[in-house]
């Protein structure tokens, strides 16, 4: 069945052609969304019966790259357009084809009306391709094709509708803003490229991997290499100090809010990391930075998050802070359960950002949540699938969302960084409390909208299916990832292993820890969940004095918060605004007119010049053609005498 | 023969010098017809080259091309000078210095 | 011829010139083309040069040496040059003691270069009348007042 990858990955590209093409002929709207969510559906059920052969094959025999020609082939360079169908990436297939495909059904109903409807599916098409390429690589080149292509898909589509108004700009200028900064973080992932090229001389995973296997620990190269494609990662997957991107790029519209930046796209960097392993497990010190970065961006988002009053920021933020969990758990040596909380949170964020679309189409286009409430009356569907999601990404047993963030924290404790894990546990209580939050203030409560003007009502069935069968993956999600502290056999993490073997060999291994500290500690971590969720719920249903006056009594604390640590005024006094200075003092007025324009116009005159000097020769007289002709013969007799 | 007989050189050293008589008129007459006849000259002087060769290496071949040289020369000067005529005709001169238009 | 004035003087001396190539292909046993030069070069090529000269009644030409421009120099510099090579070569070739060869006079006949004409070179001599009729017609085109 891999032979088939071809198809899952050219059918979306195919489904982006047409609808790109054709879609503007093509009045029907069913027709469209039919044409491009039946691409990705087809992918997924190519996926899934994948994945089944997968399954009954022997561990060994489960990896296969499935060649489909020649793409470069320079001196030493040779690159093929291959794809590697192995456990790591049939996980990462179905993840993205599954709830692209939820995400697609969706979108034919929170688009309907749209004028720009099949602009919408060409590029949600396009996208896929692009992070299926990325996914499914077998070399670095054409991950790095997948990895600009999602850049190029997200830049589309946040600024889809490119005249909207959005805080201090359009959101053709969020989407600037989103490129601009994967594409800092891209410099990054191409150094790590080039190095990686210059040392094993090859960019295929298979030769890299099996190479840097005989590397020492420590090895200088490879901290180079991982610091650099770390720091693509940051870009593409929003974490400090590349994560300013991801909260403007709500100016887009929800589905691909859901489907770009809570799924798929920034797991990118969690994806690629997971993938070079090996590289990063001979480089301590990149891994530790790893583990920081993802540690201090998981609860710096987490604060941001309490105090942000649009429903789609805060589940940016939300979505941040996650990312930091995964790059937590990437960081200490836990790749297996970083990757399930990949999975996890696709299931639930998805479901959550879903479930924000629905109220904000319900509200009709309404998103500040103080001006919401009370809406669990109306939209019942929505209302359950979301506190499913709520639960799910607090972190309760038994929902999805528990076992993912858990194995986290437990490997976090037991590779031996205490603070780490108390800045995780911390972050998992501020979760908690601000998707409480969340919850009580857009569905419960009093509604604090006017009943006139507004009239929402539950959202078509075609939106509400999406979500319930999110819903469900967020509750049952988790069951595959069971510890076996509780008396599971952990299937992912034995899926999975055979893909990190060569990593964890190069690792220190783990110290005992007994089950019993593991209970503990889940314990410790769902009591913190309840108690934010229990502690939001009272503030903001009963005594909703309470956070009103804690903003009074810590106005600076509070405006900081609010104002996401100032970060964006920061880059935008200290590189945005130098840079476009210099640009027109020095780029443009310097080095454009006076260098390039002037060598230029130079050429020109230099044609002229000669030109004027050249005519002399025709000037009509006989003779002097007959004369240049004698002296031609001349001039050859000369030579043939000459030797 | 005797010892110092005509040899080959002296014919064509003879017709070397004709042709350059020959190209030195073309570059400084300015009758257009006197630079026709340097021509005819010029032509000559190969014709005289090519029947040496042919009578001191025994090949009929130089003798018939002179033949077809002096055919072709006749056919050259018959449509050369109607065309000196019509020129005469549009610009009253056949001095060549004159005859420029056909410039940048 | 080079240095006359007059184009009608120019015109006679370069009959004298023929005359004497003719004579000089005599001296190489080649009595047909001798014959042929004088009747078809002479007699027919120079006529009509001296038709057109004396039709167009052209003055004498400006003294010759009246401007030595640069063009005249030129002129003279280069056929100069094209003797001295001549002279290079013919003074690094080396002695010739070629004799005329033996069948000069059998080739040189009339009926050498008939059969030769009418044998080997057939195709040629056909389509060199081609060439005529072609002139012939163009030079009538040319030359009228009304095409």
């Amino acid at each position: 069945m891999h032979q088939f990858i071809g198809y899952v990955i050219a059918l979306p590209l195919v489904g982006f052609l047409v609808n790109g093409l054709l879609g503007r002929r093509i009045k029907s709207e069913v027709i469209v969304g039919a044409i491009g969510s039946a691409t990705v559906g087809i992918g997924f059920a190519l996926s899934c019966m994948m994945f089944f052969e997968m399954l009954g094959a022997l561990p060994e025999d489960r990896s296969h790259v499935v060649t489909l020609f020649r793409w470069v082939g320079v001196g030493a360079l040779d690159i093929n357009i291959a794809y590697q169908v192995d456990q790591l990436s049939i996980l990462m297939l179905l993840i993205v084809t599954g709830i692209g495909f939820l995400i697609h059904l969706y979108s034919i109903g929170y688009m309907h009306g749209d004028p720009g409807f099949w602009r919408f599916f060409a590029y949600l098409n396009l996208f896929i391709f692009a992070m299926l390429n990325l996914i499914m690589a077998d070399n670095f080149l054409l991950m790095f094709l997948g990895w600009e292509g999602v850049g190029l898909c997200s830049y589309l589509l946040i600024g889809f509708w490119y005249d909207r108004k959005f805080e201090k700009g359009t959101t053709g200028d969020a989407a600037k803003k989103a490129f601009i900064v994967n594409r800092i973080g891209d410099v990054g992932f191409l150094i790590g490229m080039f190095l990686i090229f210059e040392t094993f001389g090859s960019l295929k995973f298979a030769d890299v991997f099996s190479h840097a296997s005989t590397l020492s620990v420590g090895a200088p190269i490879a901290l180079w290499i991982t610091l650099a494609l770390f720091v693509g990662a940051t870009g593409k997957s929003a974490q400090i100090p590349l994560f300013v991107w991801l909260p403007d790029a709500m100016a887009g519209p929800t589905p691909v809010s859901a489907l770009i930046h809570a799924a798929t796209m920034v797991t990118a960097g969690i994806y690629m990391i997971a993938r070079c392993s090996v590289l990063f497990a001979l480089a301590p010190v990149t891994m530790d930075i790893v583990a920081g970065i993802g540690a201090l961006t998981a609860i710096i988002a987490a604060s941001i998050g309490l105090v942000q009053n649009d429903i789609k920021k805060v589940l940016a933020y939300s979505t941040v802070s996650q990312l930091g969990y995964m790059f937590l758990g990437l960081g200490v040596g836990a790749f297996s359960a970083g990757l399930f909380h990949v999975m996890t949170h696709a299931f639930f964020k998805a479901l959550l950002f879903l479930g924000s679309g629905s109220v904000i189409h319900a509200m009709h286009e309404e998103q500040d949540i103080r001006h919401m409430g009370g809406l669990r009356k109306h939209m019942p569907t929505t209302y359950w699938t979301f506190v499913a999601g709520m639960i799910a990404i607090a972190g309760i047993f038994p929902f999805s969302g528990f076992f993912s963030k858990d194995e986290i924290l437990w490997k976090v404790f037991s590779s031996g960084s205490m603070l780490l894990w108390v800045i995780g546990l911390a972050g998992a209580g501020l979760t908690a409390f601000y998707m409480s939050r969340l919850v009580a203030l857009t569905f419960e409560g009093p509604p604090r909208w006017d009943h006139h003007s507004k009239h929402p009502h539950e959202s078509p069935r075609i939106m509400t299916v999406p979500l319930i069968i999110l819903a469900v993956l967020s509750v049952v999600g988790g069951f595959v990832g069971i510890p076996a502290a509780l008396g599971g056999s952990n299937h992912i993490e034995h899926w999975l292993e055979p893909i990190f073997d060569a990593a964890q060999q190069k690792l220190p291994s783990a110290g005992y820890h007994s089950h019993t500290t593991e209970y503990l500690l889940m314990a410790v971590s769902v009591m913190i969940a309840l108690g934010g969720i229990f502690l939001a719920r009272r503030w903001y249903l009963e005594h909703q004095n309470v956070p009103e006056s804690i903003a009074r009594r810590f106005p600076r604390l509070y405006s900081l918060l609010m104002n996401k640590y100032y970060v964006d005024e920061v880059y935008d006094a200290a590189v945005v605004r130098p840079i476009v200075k210099e640009s027109d003092k020095i780029l443009w007025r310097i080095v454009d007119v006076g260098l390039v324009d002037r060598s230029v116009n130079a050429v020109a005159k230099l044609v002229g010049w000669i030109s004027v000097r050249a005519r002399v020769i025709q000037n009509g007289a006989t003779q002097s053609y007959a004369a240049v002709i004698v002296v031609g013969v001349i001039i050859i007799i000369a030579m043939m005498l000459g030797q | 023969m005797n010892a110092d007989a005509i040899s080959i050189n002296h014919y064509l050293m003879l017709s070397a010098v004709l042709f350059a008589i020959g190209v030195a008129g073309v570059l400084t007459r300015r009758n257009a017809i006197v630079v026709f006849m340097c021509i005819e000259l010029m032509l000559n002087s190969v014709n005289l080259t090519l029947c040496a060769f042919s009578s001191y290496l025994g090949n009929s071949a130089g003798q018939v091309l002179v033949f077809f040289v002096m055919a072709v020369a006749a056919a050259e000067a018959a449509v050369g000078l109607a065309i000196v005529i019509s020129l005469f005709r549009n610009k009253q001169t056949v001095n060549i210095d004159e005859i420029n238009i056909l410039k940048w | 011829m080079l240095f006359q004035r007059n184009p009608v003087m120019s015109a006679m001396c370069l009959i004298a010139n023929f005359f004497c190539i003719a004579s000089l292909y005599l001296l190489l046993k080649a009595q047909f083309l001798a014959v042929i030069q004088v009747v078809v070069y002479t007699g027919a090529i120079m006529v009509l040069v001296v038709f057109v000269i004396m039709l167009l009644n052209l003055g004498e030409e400006q003294k010759l040496s009246e401007k030595l421009g640069a063009a005249k120099v030129l002129g003279f510099a280069l056929g100069l040059g094209f003797i001295a090579e001549m002279a290079y070569l013919f003074s690094v070739s080396g002695q010739n003691d070629m004799a005329l060869s033996g069948q000069a006079e059998m080739i040189g006949s009339v009926e050498g270069i008939g059969s030769a004409l009418f044998g080997k070179y057939l195709l040629p001599f056909e389509i060199t009348s081609l060439l005529l009729l072609a002139a012939m017609v163009g030079a009538v085109i040319l030359a009228k007042k009304k095409i």
